[in-house]
């Protein structure tokens, strides 16, 4: 038999074999979480008690809320550094529009929800039909959305909002935060997106190879234009949920929270220049992230020092992952 | 003087090569044959020092070697044409074929000149040419493959692989390519050359050595085979004509495509012509007489300076690839590497890339079920042979990478198939099931354009045959017409009318 096309489907990917889990591209970040989850708990013997996790995921939200738009963008080979000014001023706009303008709280978020979305649709539509670098749009935009916060609100936060609005940051239903609830909604709906929809195969094609999904008929800057709108929606939906726990509007919150984002999604196994990853990789390294700041925290040590110890740990981590596949 | 001997080669669990022997002389050129994926280039990868073989020996000269990478076995004067090309897209020609190895002058600089003579100097044996200034992303892939047999020209090695050198190259620059590995021939250098064009092999070649399936079958002197021989031993058994017969079109049918005036560039030549349904229409012409711009330009996928197009006898004017597929043309690039495949998928997701209409499940989401079957059968019908719908394309042999590629079009609802070279690297058999594939396509009342650098494809497939020289159409032929003599005339010596 010469010509043995093979067409009996193969059984790859269904069955939960353990060499089959090894060789799933989320099984380095999950071997790190176990890791560093160990190593903290050793450290420190609170760090397993069902307050603690739920506390560590509670903070971990916002960067995991904006990490999920993160992934939509890095996968088609772009970057979003923006993420962390349009959080700032949606909050810092929406929390004007309630106290300054008095327009009804529920009102004023989602006219908030609906800005991040536009201004995501602004650095979509400047990277795909500008056809400039994503990573200087972004840059210029993560300016321009840091300045106008700072004008409008004159630098000082914006108190004063209906007490409700703090259900959103540290509300619990059950023993479940709220903002937790939100965080794996979105990572939800985001994985079927991304698995089950032509948009999300889209999503992969265009940072796989984007010249063959443009010339196979794929409409390339739609999608591009729409994963740089995730990223805006996303990140309003952080600004909500940091708004919440802040019970103010913040000009100056989530400064550098985009390299935490990225750091989440290139943690999580994605690759920086497109194509691959998965976004429940995302989550892990979300998580992964938050578990090193809180540990870090438990055990004391000295702010300054942390962030060089957590530099160290990407750099370490994405070395190892280096040439998994 | 080369000895390869019981190599064999596992990627995973997987054995794709058990156990092949290879023996080439100086001053031969051995033709290394086989189906698709039988496991030639993966022989010739390992003989470079780019895979480890996982048994087996390399001799070379009575002397065991082994290569950790390629320029390793450069140093040992082994050097090869890949099959998928390996230039880096923004540097030029010259930057390209001595990358890595660059000339130095004085102080260490860059020798820039002597690297560009040099350049210069093989691309004149090669009697090509080839812009030497211009990122090699603006050449065509034919300009490409020079560039890419140049640079291993350069390395002056003495044991040379060639992996498919002429699937994009029309005869006269086949001949040329022959001349210059003649000239190779007689200064002692060994030549390993790959090819699915069989005439090439009795024309050039000295001896053959056959795989199939990872298994050596045999090895003999080109005189002692014919062509139903070699293709029996690569096949294991024999092969009809390769081209299903021409039902001859109706001149009444409609025209479905209707191309009133390209013009590539300002001041050339302007081209037009119609596509009747159910008809499939060749395009023929050398290398950069601007075949491959005018189909893309119809799609608006080339920025030419005028095109006037007419579908079904509606003016359209395409913005891209995305509205044709609208209106139910579909293009198959030339090059399936870059422009075709996203290697980073598995073939399931490539065959459906741009067809997830086909699939829909409450509006939104994907039948996954109803895709795998789909695939499962588009696979089949152009026979891709691999071990399964979500194996990853870059695992797949070159000749099947271009399988998926035909198989994401033909398992398309298509009414017009612009097939830019479609059959670049099929081995013969698959071709014959590929080409009855496409007159199936058109038997249903649909019609392809194919672009096609070997003439007996064109003159075996094409109901018309348009000839394009120095940029647009000079000559449209059909019935008897469509002979090589005829095309290839018109291809060398047409009339060329250059409007302002
Ligand atoms: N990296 C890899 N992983 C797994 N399988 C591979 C890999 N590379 C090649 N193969 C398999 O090895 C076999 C031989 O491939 P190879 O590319 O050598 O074929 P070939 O004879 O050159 O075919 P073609 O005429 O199509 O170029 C194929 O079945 C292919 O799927
Ligand atoms: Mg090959």
């Amino acid at each position: 038999m010469s010509h043995d096309t093979v067409t009996a489907p193969e059984e790859k990917g269904r069955g939960f074999s353990p060499a089959s889990l090894l060789r799933s591209p989320l099984a380095l970040p999950l071997i790190g979480l176990i890791v560093v989850s160990c190593l903290m708990g050793l450290a420190s013997d609170n760090f397993f008690s069902l307050n603690n996790i739920l506390n560590v995921l509670r903070q971990v939200s916002v960067v995991g809320v904006l990490a999920v738009g993160m992934t939509f963008v890095i996968l088609t080979g772009g970057i979003d550094l923006s993420v962390g000014a349009v959080m700032a001023l949606v909050g810092t706009l929406s929390a004007g529009m309630m106290v300054n303008i008095g327009l009804p709280a529920p009102l004023a978020l989602v006219a908030g929800i609906a800005l991040g979305l536009a201004l995501g649709v602004v650095n979509g539509a400047l990277v795909a039909w500008g056809r400039m670098p994503a990573i200087i749009v972004t840059l210029a935009t993560m300016g321009m959305a840091r300045g106008l916060g700072l004008i409008y609100s004159g630098g000082y936060p914006i108190s004063g909002l209906p007490s409700w609005i703090s259900w959103f940051g540290i509300g619990r239903i059950g023993v479940i935060p709220v903002p937790v609830i939100m965080m794996a909604l979105i990572y939800a709906v985001a994985w079927v997106v991304l698995q089950r929809t032509a948009f999300g195969r889209h999503v992969y094609a265009i940072g796989g190879n984007e010249t063959a999904a443009r010339l196979s008929g794929v409409k390339t800057r739609r999608v591009q234009l729409a994963v740089y709108a995730i990223s805006g929606l996303t990140a309003s939906l952080a600004a909500v949920i940091l708004t919440g726990r802040l019970m103010s509007g913040q000009p100056n919150a989530g400064v550098g929270f985009e390299l935490d984002a990225i750091a989440a999604v290139v943690l999580g196994g994605t690759a920086i220049a497109g194509g691959r990853g998965l976004i429940l990789g995302t989550l892990i390294g979300a998580v992964l992230l938050g578990i090193l700041n809180n540990g870090l925290n438990l055990m004391g040590i000295n702010p300054y020092l942390q962030d060089v110890i957590k530099g160290f740990i990407i750099l370490l981590a994405i070395y190892i992952g280096r040439d998994w596949r | 003087m080369l000895e390869l001997n019981g190599i064999k080669k596992r990627f995973g669990r997987i054995e794709v090569l058990h156990g092949v022997d290879l023996r080439v002389h100086a001053g031969e050129v051995h033709a290394l044959l086989g189906e698709n994926g039988a496991g030639k280039s993966t022989l010739m990868k390992i003989l470079t020092g780019i895979l480890q073989p996982s048994e087996g020996t390399i001799r070379i000269d009575g002397a065991e070697r082994h290569f950790a990478d390629y320029d390793e076995a450069i140093a040992a004067g082994v050097g090869i044409v890949f099959q998928e090309f390996s230039l880096i897209p923004y540097l030029d020609a010259v930057e390209n074929m001595f990358l890595g190895r660059e000339l130095r002058g004085r102080f260490g600089l860059l020798d820039r000149r002597a690297m560009r003579a040099r350049a210069r100097e093989i691309m004149r044996q090669l009697a090509v040419d080839v812009p030497l200034d211009v990122p090699v992303a603006r050449l065509s892939v034919a300009e490409q493959q020079f560039v890419e047999i140049a640079k291993a020209l350069s390395l002056n090695a003495r044991i040379l692989v060639l992996d498919e050198p002429t699937a994009t190259l029309t005869p006269s620059e086949v001949e040329h390519l022959f001349a210059v590995m003649r000239e190779l021939r007689r200064q002692d250098v060994a030549i390993i050359f790959i090819s699915h064009h069989l005439e090439e092999i009795f024309e050039i070649c000295d001896r053959i050595t056959v795989l199939r399936d990872g298994q050596f079958v045999g090895s003999c002197a080109v005189s002692e085979v014919d062509n139903d021989r070699v293709v029996e031993m690569m096949v294991g058994r024999r092969i009809e004509s390769s081209f299903p017969p021409k039902p001859g079109v109706d001149p009444a049918a409609p025209v479905v495509l209707e191309a009133e005036e390209v013009q590539l560039r300002r001041g050339g030549p302007v081209s037009r012509f119609e596509l009747r349904s159910g008809e499939i229409l060749g395009f023929a012409g050398l290398v950069g007489s601007g075949r491959t711009e005018t189909v893309l330009a119809l799609l608006g996928a080339y920025p030419a300076a005028r095109c006037k197009v007419r579908m079904d006898g509606v003016e359209k004017r395409f913005s891209g690839p995305d509205e044709g597929l609208a209106h139910g043309i579909g293009l198959l690039p030339e090059s399936r590497k870059d422009e075709g495949l996203i290697t980073s998928f598995s073939i399931l997701q490539n065959v459906s890339l741009n067809n997830y209409g086909k699939y829909r499940r409450n509006h939104w989401f994907i039948d996954l079920r109803k895709e795998l079957d789909c695939t499962t059968a588009a696979m089949a019908a152009v026979r891709v042979k691999a071990q399964g719908p979500h194996a990853r394309v870059d695992t797949l042999s070159g000749g099947n990478q271009q399988k998926v590629v035909i198989a994401r079009w033909l398992n398309h609802d298509m009414r017009v198939l612009i097939f830019d070279e479609p059959t670049r690297g099929i081995d013969v058999g698959a071709k014959a099931e590929i080409y009855a594939l496409m007159r199936a396509f058109t038997a249903r009342g649909h019609s392809i354009i194919t672009v096609s650098s070997e003439l007996p494809e064109v003159i075996g497939l094409s109901d018309r045959v348009c000839v394009f020289r120095q940029g647009g159409i000079v000559a449209t032929v059909e019935g008897a017409d469509i002979n090589s003599e005829t095309i290839m005339t018109h291809a060398t010596t047409g009339r060329v009318e250059h409007v302002a």
